[in-house]
């Protein structure tokens, strides 16, 4: 009986096969048919049953389920819709000037996001790396990372008791003589609020992938870099930066691709009608639309529109970086 | 002390290289200054993110008259342990908190057995179709059929208000699918050899072999998903519409909903501070869990990222 999965000769993954100067003959020569494979790995493949099922199921399911989109969809109805509208749903977004207003407010929280969360990971992580103290290092680590681990119930309800109209925010611009302000009720707070508890929340657990990239740069391009007179900040620049450029470009790439889904839940927590003109986001939008007041096709369309743009961006994103830097997720 | 050294799972450490020594063989003035503002930073950076812990403990033994007053920072004023008593008493607070161990344990074991049948299928190189089998689940992290199809998906099959509908859309994390994938990859493939000259089969070689040398792994898959479904709320939010059966996360969501004015928008400052420290204890004892775990389990969680990172 032979092994699952392998071939019987000792097999030659790919990396070996480029590490050895006598490269073995090209596996893909000896691919089975669809018939010897099913019979000879037919367990691996009811393994894989299940898994499949629920990929089908609720996963692409869904997928074909915004047809919605493009159909008329009666609650309790059929599922799939009862009747082809064409873009009737869709023009009614695109005159929506409440639509326009969420998208704008997605395009800004996502793109400040960006710019705060994904650039102090790797400030941070180079400021740890310079920690002389052991101990002290491993403490500041498992201290930041923690926020990680919290329900984001937990951090709405934080946020919410630090900026009440009684708590420590306010204390604070009390001691400085200024008013207290109501800043979860007011949309010029928002996206600060917003922000500043994404940040507070991922930029420690951010981290653990540029430390993990920092230990594989060469210590001797530090040496290097020394000997031709470079100080630290020239060996940061020169040397550690371009060593963890490929973390980052892949970290910025998977950024962009959330880049739409800005944290629906935690804005589905900390906002209300009051702070709808800043807060108020796509997902939380058609999430109003579709759940709460049943019109699900206007919503799927929405929702339909919103996985396109999130699609095209890793899509470029990956795009340019694989032209530019040479890195990419695939 | 929590350690992030020595990662349990048995991926293959990259020696680290002394850099500090390595770097400067002179500490020059400007570098000590550096070290010093770099110390400031951080400190500041644990302070502002133990603080809002610090707090929320504070005003839970507090006074809600000093609460109201702006006077509770890091200490409780007017001690008292009133409100825990409150909160405690509260049937439907201890209901649902073990509604939350129920979903938890039920999503995370089905989770646990799909990812594992799946990342293993995933991790033998010479399948036929394998490709495809990981494009399947790959392709899935960058498009999704989106809230409102699922949502009508849910309800169609009749999941609403069961666990289900939080264990079974849930029920594989791509990510932890390919962290998973790594690790049986970096298995050596003797032993399976071995075990299949033996004539075993390859549930057996699964179920003998692989799974008890995975135990790391597994822990920390179990812990990846169990802290998901553990702080997860959404799911039961939308599928759920009888309050003995929401997860307490929802419970805690409810409470506050109330503050931010979501249902009462005009709502009087009286009425937002009434629940403070009842606010506060809730959060506390929602969160207790989490920070007494988190010690222990932080390492695992470091190592499964870092697996994934390295061979994803």
């Amino acid at each position: 009986m032979s092994v699952p999965g392998t071939l019987d000769p000792p097999r030659s993954t790919p990396e070996a096969t480029r590490a050895t100067p006598d490269p073995a003959p090209p596996v893909r020569a000896r691919r089975l048919s669809w018939r010897r494979a099913l019979r000879r790995d037919w367990q691996l493949y009811s393994l894989a049953l299940l898994p499949l099922l629920f990929f089908a199921v609720f996963r692409y399911l869904p997928m074909i389920g915004n047809v919605i989109a493009f159909r008329k969809f009666q609650p309790g109805g059929n599922p799939l819709g009862e009747y082809w509208v064409g873009l009737r749903y869709v023009e009614m977004f695109l005159n929506d000037s409440t639509f326009w207003n969420v998208f704008t407010n997605t395009l800004v929280l996502g793109v400040l996001t960006l710019v705060v969360c994904f650039p102090l990971p790797i400030v941070l992580a180079l400021l740890f790396n310079e920690l002389s103290s052991r101990r002290l290092k491993r403490f500041v680590q498992s201290v930041s990372y923690l926020p990680h681990f919290l329900s984001v119930v937990i951090i709405a309800a934080m946020v919410m008791q630090l900026l009440s109209v009684d708590g420590t925010v306010n204390q604070v611009v009390r001691a400085f003589g200024g008013e207290p302000i109501s800043f979860l009720q007011q949309p010029e707070w928002f996206r600060t609020i917003y922000v500043s508890s994404e940040a507070w929340q991922t930029v420690g657990w951010g981290t653990i992938l540029y430390l993990a990239a920092l230990t594989t740069v060469d210590s001797d391009l530090y040496e290097a870099a020394r000997i031709d007179g470079a100080g630290r900040w020239r060996q940061t620049w020169h040397v550690t930066l371009p060593g963890i450029r490929p973390t980052m470009v892949t970290l910025l790439i998977l950024n962009i691709g959330t880049f739409m889904a800005v944290g629906f839940e935690k804005i589905l927590l900390l906002y209300n009608p009051l702070t709808y003109p800043t807060g108020d986001v796509v997902s939380t939008y058609l999430f109003r639309m579709g759940v709460l007041s049943n019109s699900f096709s206007y919503a799927a369309a929405i929702g339909l529109f919103e996985a396109v743009i999130g699609l095209t961006l890793v899509l470029s994103a990956n795009l340019i970086a694989r032209r530019a830097v040479g890195t990419s997720l695939w | 002390m929590v350690t992030v050294e020595q990662p349990p799972i048995s991926a293959p450490a990259p020696p680290r290289p002394a850099l500090r020594r390595r770097r400067g063989l002179k500490v020059t003035r400007g570098y000590r200054v550096f070290q010093a503002v770099n110390a400031v930073v951080l400190t500041v950076v644990v302070i502002v993110t133990l603080y809002p812990f610090v707090n929320v403990v504070a005003r839970s033994f507090s006074q809600e008259a000093y609460i109201r007053a702006g006077q509770v920072n890091l200490v409780p004023r007017g001690f008292n342990l009133s409100t825990y008593k409150l909160v405690m008493a509260d049937d439907m607070f201890w209901a649902n908190y073990r509604n939350t161990v129920f979903y938890t344990v039920v999503a995370t074991a089905v989770a646990i057995v799909l990812t594992t049948c799946y990342a293993y299928v995933l991790s033998k190189k010479q399948l036929r179709g394998r490709s495809a089998l990981v494009g399947i689940a790959v392709f899935t992290m960058f498009f999704s059929g989106g809230l409102i199809p699922n949502y009508i998906l849910v309800t169609s099959l009749g999941l609403k208000n069961s666990v289900w509908a939080i264990a079974l859309p849930n029920a594989i994390s791509v990510f932890n699918l390919l962290v998973m994938k790594a690790f049986f990859e970096s298995m050596p493939v003797e032993l399976e050899e071995a075990a299949a000259v033996d004539g075993l089969d390859t549930y057996r070689i699964l179920w003998r072999i692989v799974l008890p040398l995975s135990k790391a792994m597994i822990a920390t898959m179990v812990l990846f998903y169990a802290v998901a479904f553990w702080n997860s709320w959404f799911s039961a939010f939308l599928y759920m519409d009888q309050s003995e059966l929401f997860p307490v996360t929802v419970y805690l969501r409810n409470l506050i909903a109330g503050a931010t004015g979501a249902g009462s928008v005009g709502a009087a400052d009286a009425d937002l501070q009434t629940a403070a420290n009842i606010q506060a204890v809730t959060i506390v004892l929602t969160v207790v869990p989490i920070l007494l775990v988190y010690p222990f389990v932080q390492r695992y969680f470091v190592s499964g990222v870092m697996l994934g990172a390295v061979k994803g």
